[in-house]
């Protein structure tokens, strides 16, 4: 090993590897307000971003920061924010603003356990249901859970790739063990990641900023760069002005939806590991599939036909591999930080196969001990 | 001043205001005073948040962004703070700025980031049908107060000067000429100004306040309306229920919020660099 390659690997934390992965994905704007377990990403981004020309602030409270975060990417920067349970219902609103307006924005989301003030410093899997439903109305929302600091990074960069792609909010919702994990931390330079912009207008090409267009996700440009046009939370047109006009309405709403969901399979992303054979499935995401993982190695040493399959995307949920994945098993357990928000989607696409939901709410993670012992009990 | 109104507004008209409504001043205001201004509409940028007098981004061609009821300080500033190079102007109503949008707004005067808000002040909740707001006078009635309020009233002028802005003045629809005046000054002054304007609303407010037409509450305000400097010259019992108009205060050579962040970011930007090209010196 050579003293360069020593020097590129370094023990990062998750929080760390979050502010690394948005700096790499080209964010310009921050907006945050301090809450515990996400300050870290402020904290790195604050230190972080003079040196390199971008721009921190920290605002007045968790609205505030994601108005400005919006606000920022209107005038064409990629912007985030990060935040916690608490912050996150804040926030809910300006989801749909961001929604319904396609404006792109990425929103870190380091779950604690709730409800309200909740465990601050523990880790849970809580707020999974309320990145899918928490904003009024109906839209669809992109959410990834990443599981290790690596995957933490790549995954950041994942998450505004896919805002400027499909002009909506992301959610990356990591937890608290994942936001706090210290762990190896080296790019892998063979494969640099693709960094993505969101869709402008080829040159000559007439804008139309809330176009009805076939693939879903119509051009953007940035407010202040010479095409003046609006941007509205009401429901609009193609041209962003508002409309009551029930067809128009109803083709508008449906596309906010249509855009995420028709391609699901481009965004979701599930792991899977020794689920060829597999007679009972282990189904996670995030700290607990770290456990569950290792349950599953050790049940495949002693012998037993089980699988692990990960969700690295969250939402959009795909129905269709996950149904196929669990057929025919004898049982799917999934293990979770909640009391079971997730299971209910599997429970909603496996028909006939038991579902049966593995809860934690305590802030303890779930040992690998724990999970072999309830895949045994339906091995 | 010949009208500007077909550079300036766009061709989505009839709006959604009453008749006697005063937002249509204010915006005809407004345009007079981008023109004042010398501005490209290219470079101009208008936040709104959510109720009656914040549909004007609708209708006026610009950058305009229609925000959440409250909101529309906090998105300006991501945009402002990212963009300095615009020039920002944010239109909220009374309940928009005072009530759900207070934190911001104080906020916004602390951080004196240069942005021009302007507050349209009917005193009541238009939209959603006359209940009372944070700027509704004690004792007069809405549909949620139909008694008579009992909640006090903020002072625009002095929740701005506690709150730190550099410039606040209050105008109002009657004096429209001297409102477009203040707009310009406001946008000239550099750092977060603050520019009230008393405003009407006879459907949800002057119809349960005795001043059901349009020309009562007209009437009202220019019965009621006395200038900064007259009013030093007034005792506190003759000022009593008046409004006081004009430019109520500037304070220069406040530093202005991106003009330090920039300068921040510039001096942190080149230690950095030179720290990177030193090496392990």
């Amino acid at each position: 090993m050579t003293n360069n390659t020593i020097n590129k690997i370094r023990l990062v934390q998750g929080n760390e590897a979050c502010a690394l992965g948005a700096i790499k994905a080209g964010a310009t704007f921050y907006s945050g307000y301090p809450i515990t377990p996400s300050t870290e990403v402020a904290e790195h981004i604050a230190n972080k971003f003079p040196r390199i020309g971008r721009h921190f602030i920290q605002m007045e409270d968790e609205i505030a920061s994601i108005g400005a975060a919006i606000g920022a990417s209107t005038v064409g920067h990629k912007a985030f924010t990060a935040t916690s349970g608490p912050g996150f219902s804040l926030m809910q609103e300006l989801i749909g603003y961001a929604a319904i307006a396609e404006i792109p924005v990425v929103i870190i989301n380091v779950m604690r356990a709730g409800p309200s003030t909740g465990l601050p410093t523990m880790p849970a899997a809580g707020d999974v249901q309320q990145a899918r439903w928490g904003t009024h109305g109906d839209h669809s929302i992109i959410a990834i859970s990443p599981n290790s600091v690596m995957e933490t990074y790549y995954e950041t960069i994942n998450a505004f790739n896919l805002a400027e792609q499909y002009r909506t909010p992301v959610l990356l919702m990591m937890d608290e063990k994942v936001g706090h994990l210290r762990e190896r931390f080296e790019e892998d330079e063979a494969n640099e990641p693709v960094i993505m912009y969101r869709p402008a207008p080829k040159e000559g090409e007439k804008f139309v900023p809330y176009a009805n267009v076939e693939c879903g996700v119509p051009h953007i440009l940035p407010l202040g760069k010479g095409e003046r046009y609006h941007i509205t939370g009401l429901t609009h047109g193609e041209t962003g002005f508002y409309t009551a006009q029930p067809k128009a309405v109803s083709k508008f709403v449906g596309r906010l939806s249509d855009k995420i969901e028709l391609n699901v399979d481009k965004i979701a992303k599930i792991e899977e590991n020794y689920t060829d054979d597999a007679e009972v499935l282990v189904l996670s995401y995030g700290s607990s599939a770290r456990s569950a993982h290792e349950a599953v190695k050790t049940l495949r040493e002693q012998g037993h036909k089980v699988g692990m399959v990960r969700l690295i995307t969250l939402w959009p949920f795909h129905d269709a591999k996950i149904a196929a994945l669990c057929e025919g098993k004898k049982a799917v357990i999934v293990p979770e930080m909640n009391l079971g928000q997730m299971a209910r989607e599997v429970q909603r696409v496996a028909k006939g196969v038991p579902v049966l939901p593995m809860c934690r709410v305590d802030g303890d993670l779930m040992t690998p001990d724990e999970i072999i012992a309830k895949v045994k009990e339906v091995l | 001043m010949r009208p500007v109104y077909e550079k300036y507004f766009r061709d989505n008209i009839p709006h959604i205001w009453c008749a006697g409504c005063g937002n249509g001043i204010v915006m005809s205001a407004f345009a007079r005073a981008i023109e004042k201004l010398g501005y490209d509409q290219d470079d101009v940028m208008v936040v709104s948040g959510i109720g009656c007098s914040s549909r004007m981004t609708t209708y006026i061609d610009f950058n305009t962004l229609h925000t959440a009821h409250g909101r529309a300080l906090a998105f300006a500033t991501g945009a402002k703070l990212s963009e300095p190079r615009l020039k920002m102007f944010v239109i909220m109503g009374d309940g928009d700025a005072a009530a759900i949008g207070g934190n911001h707004f104080i906020h916004s005067c602390r951080r004196n980031i240069d942005i021009t808000a302007i507050i349209i002040n009917n005193a009541i909740y238009g939209m959603t049908g006359g209940q009372y707001s944070p700027l509704t006078p004690t004792g007069k009635k809405a549909t949620t107060a139909p008694y008579g309020n009992i909640d006090r009233a903020f002072d625009i002028v002095e929740l701005s000067r506690g709150a730190g802005a550099t410039y606040v003045a209050r105008g109002d629809i009657y004096h429209a000429a001297q409102l477009t005046n203040q707009i310009v000054d406001a946008a000239n002054h550099k750092g977060f100004s603050v520019l009230e304007v008393v405003s009407t609303c006879p459907i949800s407010y002057g119809r349960y306040n005795k001043m059901p037409k349009p020309t009562d509450m007209m009437q009202y305000i220019k019965d009621n309306t006395v200038s900064v400097q007259k009013a030093a010259t007034m005792t506190a019992d003759e000022l009593k229920d008046k409004i006081i108009i004009g430019e109520h205060f500037k304070i220069e050579n406040v530093p202005e919020y991106t003009e330090e962040h920039n300068k921040l970011v510039a001096e942190v930007k080149k230690d950095y660099l030179e720290k990177l090209k030193g090496g392990a010196k």
